[in-house]
């Protein structure tokens, strides 16, 4: 983590997203990394427009076709095209999970430096209760909400930010302890600074970088778990075409039709490569090593 | 030191104690109970009631808390909703196929885990490093679904190897189960080792970059006893806590791989009995599930401490 020193000419914020991206691709894994991901939201976004078929046509006539030059992927059990429904696969998983890992940004940020700054009972409080919350696995917690409450986007992006954000909390504490011993932070009190300005011009420059690092590593961890509900049929719902749900379809006829599981698997594969890639990149960058940090 | 490890277990059992609250109240404030979801369009009137009292849940939610506490802590965890069976019952031998299962992958997984992190540390950025790191990548970064998946489709069905599906009943013994499990273990202990594998070379990289062992090598020790007498014993002591750590985090990824392989454990149970809204089955799971987190955490934080002379006299560090 750097300091940021305030004496120092200020860079803009576009130069220093400039700079970090350079650094980023000047790896070849970093490289690798940000193309599949621009490929992807790219793909995600534009899809609809040159998607060659209706992604809910369902034509019992051409079930479980082979890969040809009409339907590129072959066709699924119910005759529906493979290809148009592996590029629209990804924009429920890639929406719900970038929102869903912003709001555990936030919060888990937020929480973090609060326990961070206060200390004492709050923060003993607190932090029990957040091991309380990691000790429950995520699939147990997420399976329950989710059936109690319905598997709409509005349900899945705030459970998923709550639940991915209570490791943050613990990355955003550990980086609070450690600036807030820091001369700046004593000076600034002396100056006669709030608590609330001292976390805004002293506190969150210098823990930003970690938080934003931890924020990218539970991107690429929450698709996992997103795709993983999908998969158990507790996810997005049909027909709505999603990875997790095409593979779990098409699962028990890959015997006759791999065509229908390899093309969704080729997706889903790629984009969480991607992400990795791309947190990996983005944590040197920034100087940060999590190597050796478990993923809770 | 014994302080020390009482403290620790007290910890643990405050967490058990949070989780059992935390289920208990998420199951109270989210919308439906075990009767609205028992009955569904049903769920009115006479029946309804009927079906509060056949369950006990017309006396307030404390009561009810702290009798099912105590049947808890005597082992008791009630009835299940759907079949009235007692959860002790229906527990059992999916715990056993559970721990068959994952002390395959553990008794797999670790060894080689020490073996490929240890080969990836000597032979940092060399061909070995390089062809092992990015296989362990790959396998840590993939979905479990996708891996459990690909592993039926290539060993099973392109070179028919092995069967696919485990079909065994749920009270099966050990020795029928063992035949079946190969596939889920291989899949288990291929992202376990993964993770694993990356932890042991990172805390060996270190080691072997530190002072002492520069100083090891300036002294003329030879390479292969500096490794086994000054780096690896070293090294491993930090990867302890964070392999369990990871085993902990790995159970929902079980989970997933006992439903691809249909395999009658603790995993496909959680399904089951969430898709049959059976919430008292669900509360006891997420007590046990918790549990496992919390011993072996304790079990790896205990390691350390008998292993370690110098955090005997020390506070842990949190």
């Amino acid at each position: 983590m750097t300091l940021v020193i305030k004496k120092e000419k200020p860079k803009s914020t576009f130069s220093k997203i400039v700079e970090i991206i350079s650094t980023m691709a000047s790896r070849p894994s970093g490289l690798i990394g940000l193309i599949i991901l621009v490929f992807h939201v790219s793909l995600a976004i534009t899809s609809p427009l040159y998607a060659p078929h209706d992604y809910k046509a369902i034509d019992p006539s051409l079930m479980l076709q082979a890969p040809s030059s009409e339907y590129w992927f072959g066709t699924d059990s119910l005759g529906r095209d493979v290809f148009t429904r592996t590029i629209l696969g990804g924009r429920t998983a890639l929406t719900v999970t970038f929102f869903g890992s912003l709001i555990a940004l936030l919060w888990g940020g937020a929480l973090g430096i609060f326990c961070g700054l206060v200390g004492g009972k709050i923060d003993d409080v607190v932090m029990r209760i957040i091991d309380a919350f990691l000790s429950i696995p995520w699939i147990l917690a997420m399976l329950l909400i989710v059936s109690l409450l319905g598997t709409s986007t509005i349900v899945l992006i705030p459970a998923l930010g709550f639940f991915y954000g209570k490791g943050i909390v613990r990355v955003a504490r550990a980086a609070t302890h450690d600036v807030i011993a820091k001369d700046f932070i004593v000076s600034a009190r002396a100056r006669g600074h709030g608590n609330f300005s001292i976390i805004w011009n002293e506190i969150l420059p210098n823990v930003r970088d970690a938080i934003m690092v931890e924020g990218a590593m539970r991107w690429s961890w929450m698709l996992l778990g997103f795709s993983s509900l999908s998969f158990l049929g507790f996810g997005v719902s049909p027909p709505t075409p999603d990875w997790g749900l095409m593979i779990s379809n098409a699962r028990g006829l890959m015997s006759f039709a791999y065509w229908a599981v390899l093309a969704p698997i080729f997706g889903l594969s790629s984009l969480i490569i991607g992400i990795n890639l791309t947190a990996d990149a983005f944590a040197k960058a920034l100087g940060i090593d999590r190597s050796t940090k478990a993923p809770v | 030191m014994l302080i020390l490890v009482l403290k620790r277990i007290l910890l643990g059992f405050i967490t058990l104690f949070i989780v059992s609250l935390i289920t208990f109240v998420g199951v109270e404030v989210l919308p439906g109970d075990a009767c609205t979801t028992y009955l569904e369009r049903e769920a009115y009137g006479a029946a309804l009631e009927a079906c509060y009292k056949r369950l006990g849940l017309d006396i307030p939610a404390y009561e009810r808390y702290i009798s099912w506490a105590i049947g808890v802590i005597q082992g008791d965890f009630g009835y299940s909703l759907s079949g009235e069976m007692k959860i002790n019952d229906v527990l059992g031998p999916r715990v056993k196929n559970s721990l068959v299962l994952a002390s395959a992958s553990i008794l797999i997984g670790i060894p080689i885990a020490l073996l490929l992190g240890i080969i990836t540390a000597l032979w940092r950025d060399k061909m070995p490093d390089i062809i092992i790191s990015t296989f362990t990548i790959f396998s840590m970064t993939i979905p479990e679904f996708i891996s459990a998946t690909l592993l039926i489709l290539i060993v099973a069905i392109w070179l028919e190897w092995l069967p696919g599906i485990v079909i065994v009943p749920t009270g099966a013994s050990i020795s029928e189960l063992l035949p079946n499990i190969i596939l889920p273990v291989v899949a288990i202990s291929m992202i376990m080792t993964a993770h694993m594998a990356r932890m042991v070379r990172s805390s060996v990289i270190q080691v072997m970059a530190s002072d002492y062992v520069q100083m090891a090598i300036l002294k003329g020790v030879p390479y292969w006893k500096m490794v086994f007498k000054h780096v690896l014993p070293n090294a491993l002591l930090p990867a302890i806590n964070v392999v369990a750590l990871t085993i902990a985090w790995l159970l929902g990824g079980v989970v997933v791989t006992e439903v691809v392989f249909n395999y009658p454990g603790l995993g496909r149970l959680v399904i089951e009995s969430i898709s049959n809204r059976d919430l008292p089955v669900v509360q006891a799971l997420a007590i046990i599930l918790a549990s496992i987190y919390v011993i072996i955490n304790l079990i790896a934080d205990l390691l350390t401490l008998m292993l370690n002379p110098r955090l005997k006299s020390l506070q842990i560090k949190k």
